[in-house]
């Protein structure tokens, strides 16, 4: 079987299952036969719904995600603590990313707060830091917030920490899903290093 | 120096953004859209927490038989010494334009090479493990995928420079984890700045890298010498991915004193087990998906924990050995696990060296306690063993990226990672140690050459790590430090529950006190290091002079996912004063 088909069909019954939480994806992901699987994370995104600042809902893996380069950070529009920064840098990364945000290189700013980060205060935000086309601030059920936050290892291991918003991780994932390479870097990193980060996703020309 | 310290910028964005927000939002709407309390404060600690029992990714090895393959050694790898190759060797960058850009090689004249090795980076197929899938793991060289290990291996001498010409042939449109973006470090060296492998001078498939190994002792002080070194790829981002995949080489080193021959008739040899009784043992932690490939929990922020250990490629092998003194050489290569190794018979060993390098005196050990990166050569005597069969067994628990949880398992529960099978008692030439068996002495501490004192806070800020309150930027320097002159360095772990190796490159240091208790002679931290476990909590100060060279060097943490999410700082070594 394809993988993509086999992604999609995992992403659905992650959907109609509702909770993904206690099954690992590599216990509903295998490789096709034949096939060896070399520890990419196709298929490990749940494909669940988001609402954008812009008034679109996507599918995570099949709109957000398949076959983009991108930047994926979790935020919520009332932290004092480290957002502000982040956004800040971020807001700046996409400028020295020029026209290529939005074209093959997509910015994703997840709220970790979505009963107060309705559609237009996420929208004010984003028209607050002057964020540019390309860059979406979504919001989705509270579970599904939670599945997303586990799954891309926004996660705290001490109990305490992880419970506290104020302290909730500060670090973007950029990843291209087309070749299954991810890395990180802080989200309140220095704009210069999180574009250096990101350029390491582009394909590699021989010399 | 500009000050890039994380929190006062934090303040001047939140001040930045009130501002924009009491431009264009009233107060009434803010507090209608959840931003301020009736006080005035942000809201703060809305207590999101859905806790769940565990992240994604999670993923359990199959079941592998243990102790049914032998173990594979290591090959040294073939140099040429034939004069035009050497003739070839230039310390400018040539004119051919698959050779990667660097500075010029410093120190070149009096150093030039007598060796030259090559190695090609590139995907090979092994299996290591007959229950596991034949996979493809990226290697420095060919080799016999029936009888040796994958790891390279380099036997080199004092006073013999050496260029290593590192091909990069991984494939540049490689999937999966890893990138293809490769700059080799030879871990505790003492190499100018531009053979170094510095994270941020990776270079890309169909290209290649000259690296010049002078071989030198630092400061010409033979009391430098070093002895049991490895190279591993240091691609910035993606240093515990390429390291993960198999780019890891052991390289050691040999002078007059420590001359790998234990029939040697110099006096002054030290004469340790040599030849097939010196033998690396490298340590790696992985674990298997269920189709037997390596897999690497790319969402993982806190450290890989493998349920598989290997030692030089194969999963828990055995060892046909016979009944004498062997010279182990224990490399951890993490990627995050720390142990602590004991034999399951309870016998006792000598410990020869810390980090690879010689001790003053061999130190009666019946365990040894390794973070990730650090080297212990130990010399093992089977000759008065009965039993036929000994595990080296790790008793350390150790179950997330935080640190080990301190829990010390019995022998017979910790986890056994490699099985000796006891042979013929045969003729031993090497020399019997005992506590007084002169190894190698320890440089002067002279603090009159100390010119600087710097802190060094290791903290954790919104799972992001940060050094002295700021973020790695490879364009900053965070330390400037004269060369010919000492530093004193005091390394704080404040990021709670946490436990760290962290290593600096470039020059062995000298651990002068733990949270201000002095390090005492025949402690086996009374030695030279470039890796420290800093437990949670602890400061540990050292002695570190910088010799010969200048240029930018990385200070960081080696739990390698840790490395990877930007625990670093960078201090370069300049010819102006310390800043």
């Amino acid at each position: 079987m394809d993988m993509r088909r086999r992604q999609f069909l995992v992403s659905g019954a992650v959907i109609v299952g509702g909770v993904l939480l206690g099954t690992t994806m590599a216990d509903l992901i295998g490789p096709a036969e034949g096939e060896s699987f070399d520890g990419s994370p196709d298929g490990r995104f749940p494909n669940i719904v988001l609402h954008g600042h812009d008034g679109g809902a996507y599918r995570f893996y099949d709109d957000l995600i398949r076959d983009k380069i991108v930047l994926i950070n979790m935020f919520f529009t009332g932290c004092g603590d480290i957002c502000p920064l982040s956004t800040q840098h971020l807001v700046q990364a996409q400028e020295m990313l020029g026209d290529r945000v939005g074209r093959d290189i997509f910015m994703y700013s997840i709220t970790l707060n979505p009963e107060l980060d309705t559609e237009p205060v996420i929208r004010d935000y984003a028209e607050t830091y002057g964020v540019g086309p390309g860059w979406l601030f979504l919001r989705a059920s509270r579970d599904d917030t939670e599945l997303l936050r586990r799954a891309l290892g926004f996660v705290d291991p001490d109990p305490a920490l992880d419970a506290d918003l104020e302290t909730h991780i500060g670090v973007v994932k950029f990843g291209n899903d087309a070749i299954g390479r991810w890395g990180a870097c802080p989200s309140f990193a220095d704009a210069e290093e999180i574009v250096a980060g990101v350029r390491t996703l582009d394909p590699i020309k021989r010399a | 120096m500009v000050r890039n310290d994380i929190e006062s910028q934090r303040e001047r964005a939140r001040l930045n953004r009130m501002e924009i927000i009491d431009a264009k939002l009233s107060r009434r709407e803010m507090m209608k859209y959840g931003l301020l309390t009736a006080g005035g404060a942000l809201v703060a600690k809305s207590g999101l927490s859905i806790r769940a029992a565990s992240a994604g990714g999670a993923v359990t090895s199959p079941a592998t038989t243990p102790f049914i393959e032998p173990m594979r050694l290591l090959k040294p790898h073939v140099g040429s010494r034939l004069q035009d190759d050497l003739d070839h060797c230039t310390a400018t960058v040539s004119d051919d334009p698959k050779e990667a850009a660097r500075a010029v090689h410093q120190l070149w004249n009096g150093n030039e090479p007598q060796v030259v090795y090559n190695f090609t980076q590139k995907p090979r197929l092994y299996r290591p493990h007959p229950k596991l899938a034949e996979q493809n793991i990226w290697t420095f060289r060919d080799f016999n995928k029936d009888t040796e290990s994958p790891l390279a291996m380099i036997h080199a001498r004092y006073g013999e420079p050496s260029m290593v010409y590192s091909h990069n042939e991984l494939p540049a449109n490689h999937k999966g984890y890893g990138n293809p973006m490769v700059t080799t470090h030879l871990h505790n060296a003492h190499n100018a700045s531009e053979s170094d492998g510095n994270p941020t001078d990776y270079f890309g498939p169909g290209t290649y890298k000259t690296f010049h190994y002078p071989n030198m002792y630092a400061g010409g002080d033979e009391r430098e010498a070093l002895g049991f070194l490895w190279f591993h790829d240091h691609c910035m981002d993606y240093t515990s991915q390429n390291v993960y995949r198999g780019l890891v080489g052991t390289y050691l080193l040999f002078d007059r004193y420590d001359s790998g021959n234990e029939e040697d008739t110099d006096s002054k040899a030290i004469r340790l087990p040599s030849g097939k009784y010196d033998v690396p043992l490298v340590i790696e932690n992985k674990v298997y998906d269920k189709n037997g490939v390596a897999y690497f929990d790319l969402f993982n922020l806190d450290g890989i924990i493998g349920d598989k250990f290997l030692v030089n490629g194969n999963v828990q092998p055995y060892f046909e050995v016979d009944r004498r003194r062997y010279r182990f050489r224990l490399l951890n290569t993490g990627p995050s696990r720390f142990y602590q190794f004991k034999f399951s018979n309870g016998m006792k060993f000598w410990q020869v060296s810390n980090d690879g390098n010689l001790l003053p005196f061999p130190i009666e050990r019946d365990s040894v306690s390794m973070t990730v990166a650090e080297r212990m050569d130990i010399v093992v005597d089977f000759s008065g063993v009965t039993d036929n069969i000994v595990y080296l067994v790790n008793v350390l628990e150790h179950k997330d990226g935080t640190g080990p949880t301190g829990k010390i398992l019995s022998t017979s529960v910790g986890d056994k990672i490699l099985q000796f099978r006891l042979g013929a008692k045969v003729t031993d030439n090497s020399r019997v140690l005992t506590k007084t068996t002169e190894l190698r002495r320890l440089p002067d501490i002279n603090m009159s050459e100390v010119k600087k004192e710097r802190n060094w806070v290791f903290n954790r800020r919104n799972g992001a790590w940060v050094v002295n309150g700021e973020l790695f930027n490879r364009n900053v320097v965070n330390a400037r430090c004269q060369k010919n002159t000492a530093e004193i360095w005091n390394i704080t772990n404040a990021s709670g529950g946490w436990s760290h190796p962290i290593h600096m490159h470039y020059e062995e240091f000298q651990i002068l006190s733990r949270n201000g208790v002095p390090i005492k002679d025949g402690d086996p931290e009374k030695s030279r290091k470039d890796v420290i476990w800093l437990h949670p909590n602890e400061t540990v100060k050292i002695f570190v002079r910088f010799r010969d060279f200048t240029g930018k060097y990385p200070l960081h943490c080696h739990n390698v996912v840790h490395e990877d999410h930007a625990m670093m700082a960078r201090y370069d070594v300049v010819d102006d004063a310390s800043s």
